[in-house]
């Protein structure tokens, strides 16, 4: 990854949601750490897989550094603009640069527009385009997606959810954006149905050059899309490499234990596998452990990880990691 | 990585039945709901007694005296009777129908704008322009309506002057009343809206709206307020019948539209020395007021129905 350029950059990024209680005089009395300290590079042009399992908070990552949700700390900078100093029309405006796909086909549409109205929002939200050559862009748009071009009118309910996916994209792709996050994009789907927005987002990424941030919890899928994973547990990121070489080599136990559950699909091999099960459950994000957050499950936890945090160390070529062990 | 590619053909076989709107599904379920059309039935056909009876009867009829047969009951030359000062009651009703229904529409209008307004900011914005909006309207809610009607009309009354729409003159007390029942009334739909709009914006739709970079306008009116149109519209609905009925109120204490324009309710409050010895001067006004906001109410149920967002996925 030396001498690409960055196009997003998170500094120690956090989101912590208040708790609050009482009910006219409202105080906090906690927080919920959803992303505690997230330190990662995007370089233009790369896929990078953002994984880990329900609420280890990728998805308010993904929300925190578009600026849906605003930070508590830290700084994301966005081809050399900090977006979390932006408000109003400012921000409004880097908008048009960097746009998301959503989880779910289904709630991501508004119900009472028709497709046309759908996809051309980013485009009157903008001043793109002039009303006429609208549905223009719309039907090139539909085309880019392969969806037929006669749909305009109709609305979302008419569609299967890989259509409404299709749709999604067609919508985030409509202001020519640089970064697109893909929110699982294809968890809400069937298989068959999900290797096709897949490839879809890949040809996207090679005609347009985009730059995806993709999350998602299927491990397979990621490794087939993606330039580098980064590994998220308990708000942290714990490790982060080259696809290959963190499925080949994972160092972090954590990885080590999710890429130990990812099936094989050989018989033989898969009867061999061993699979490393973790004891416990995740702990609570709103007072998570001290020191290293797994060293609660950590199967080679020592005295240290208790106390101190590990610091997020190279261990060459690329390969970052959490640990004080390795 | 190769792609397969997909014909246009493929899709072409995919949906045949033409699509349907929202508004058309809406439809659909409104024809199946039987009280619904006989609500409309009852409204065409108020409609057509105050609209195509003003041809047969002009304004002069319904307000000439004629002290050689006050009090008559109904007969061949004044179907319905007439009143206390001779003049018709058909005529009457008719020429106060219109103002009764202009009244009740127009109150509707302003109590929906108003509602709808302050229901959209409060819930969209949150916070502390949440928290006064909606103390300001908790505070409006307690104080009786009632009250507020009879003060504000007898505050404004006289203020505004007669004023000439579609070629009939009306007295200014009429946009008094339109005012001041469109201004007592939006708080129930202000709630309503508000609440609609707390759990909206939450849903993704609205979180990819603002992503888009779409500006809190558009994604007030644009996005929420469209998903939220079923309440509004059904509340509005009921709004005009309880809008008459206020009118009724104000009107038979005096404080309404001012003799010599009758409205149904006026209507009433002459009648009130007359209800044992001469009843049709009561009946007949009473009973379109009646009619009429059976015929709302029945029209608001069917559009309740039809427009449940539910029922809406059903017929998918």
């Amino acid at each position: 990854m030396r001498g690409k350029k960055v196009l997003v950059k998170t500094e120690s990024l956090k989101k912590h949601f208040p708790i609050t209680r009482g009910i006219i005089f409202q105080q906090q009395v906690g927080s919920v750490r959803a992303v505690d300290g997230v330190t990662l590079n995007i370089y233009r042009g790369e896929t990078l897989g953002l994984v880990g399992e329900s609420g280890c908070g990728k998805t308010t990552a993904g929300r925190t550094i578009l600026q849906l949700y605003r930070p508590t700390s830290g700084r994301v900078i966005f081809d050399g603009t900090d977006l979390t100093i932006l408000k109003g029309e400012p921000l409004r405006d880097m908008r048009r640069r960097m746009q998301m796909i959503f989880q779910d086909p289904y709630a991501s549409l508004n119900p009472r527009m028709t497709i046309a109205r759908i996809i051309s929002e980013p485009l009157r939200a903008h001043k793109l385009t002039s009303a006429k050559e609208q549905v223009d862009r719309v039907q090139e748009l539909l085309r880019l997606v392969r969806l037929n071009p006669r749909f305009i009118n109709r609305y979302p309910h008419e569609f299967s959810g890989g259509q409404r996916q299709r749709i999604g994209v067609a919508r985030a792709l409509a202001s020519n954006p640089e970064f697109i996050v893909c929110d699982e994009p294809i968890s809400a789907l069937d298989v068959s149905i999900q290797a096709q927005i897949v490839n879809l987002l890949e040809d996207l990424q090679d005609k347009l050059g985009l730059t995806y941030m993709f999350i998602a919890h299927d491990l397979s899928m990621v490794r087939h899309i993606c330039d580098r994973v980064a590994v998220m547990y308990l708000g942290k990121i714990v490790e982060l490499a080259i696809k290959d070489e963190l499925y080949d080599h994972p160092l972090h136990p954590y990885t080590q234990a999710l890429m130990s559950a990812v099936p094989v699909p050989d018989p033989v091999v898969e009867r061999k596998r061993k699979r490393i099960i973790l004891e416990g459950d995740v702990p609570s994000p709103i007072n998570p452990p001290p020191g290293c957050h797994f060293s609660t499950r950590c199967p080679i936890a020592r005295e240290e990880c208790f106390h101190q945090e590990p610091p997020w160390r190279d261990v060459g070529g690329g390969h970052f990691v959490a640990c004080h062990e390795c | 990585m190769t792609t397969t590619e997909v014909s246009w053909e493929f899709f072409e076989e995919e949906i045949e039945r033409p699509p349907l709107t929202p508004a058309q599904v809406a439809w659909r379920r409104f024809r199946c709901h039987k009280m619904a059309l006989v609500g409309v039935g009852l409204l065409i056909a108020i409609f057509l007694y105050v609209i195509v009876g003003a041809f047969i009867y002009s304004e002069a009829d319904a307000n000439r005296t004629d002290l050689s047969i006050t009090l008559s009951p109904p007969s061949r030359d004044h179907p319905l009777g007439t009143d206390g000062t001779g003049r018709c009651i058909l005529a009457r009703t008719i020429y106060g129908g219109q103002i009764s229904v202009l009244i009740g529409l127009s109150a509707v209008i302003v109590s929906v704008t108003v509602g709808v307004l302050i229901g959209a900011i409060s819930g969209y914005y949150g916070g502390h322009i949440d928290a006064i909006l909606m103390r300001f309207t908790e505070a409006m809610f307690n104080i009786p309506q009632l009250f507020l009607l009879i003060l504000l009309a007898k505050l404004l009354s006289g203020k505004i002057p007669t004023f000439k729409l579609l070629g009939r003159s009306f007295s200014g007390s009429v946009i008094v009343i339109i005012g001041v029942i469109g201004l007592t009334s939006w708080m129930y739909l202000a709630r309503i809206v508000r609440a609609n709009f707390l759990s909206l914006k939450e849903q993704e739709f609205v979180t990819a709206a603002r992503c888009i970079g779409s500006r809190n306008f558009s994604i007030i009116f644009e996005h929420i307020l469209p998903n939220s149109v079923a309440p509004i519209v059904v509340a509005a609905t009921l709004g005009v019948a309880s809008a008459i009925i206020n009118e009724a109120y104000v009107s038979f204490l005096g404080l309404g539209v001012q003799p010599p324009t009758a409205t149904w309710g006026n209507m009433l409050d002459q009648a009130y020395h007359h209800l044992d010895s001469e009843p049709w001067m009561w009946f007949f006004p009473g009973m379109l007021i009646l009619l009429t906001v059976l015929g709302i109410n029945f029209v608001g149920d069917g559009l309740r129905d039809a427009l449940d967002p539910r029922a809406l996925t059903q017929t998918e």
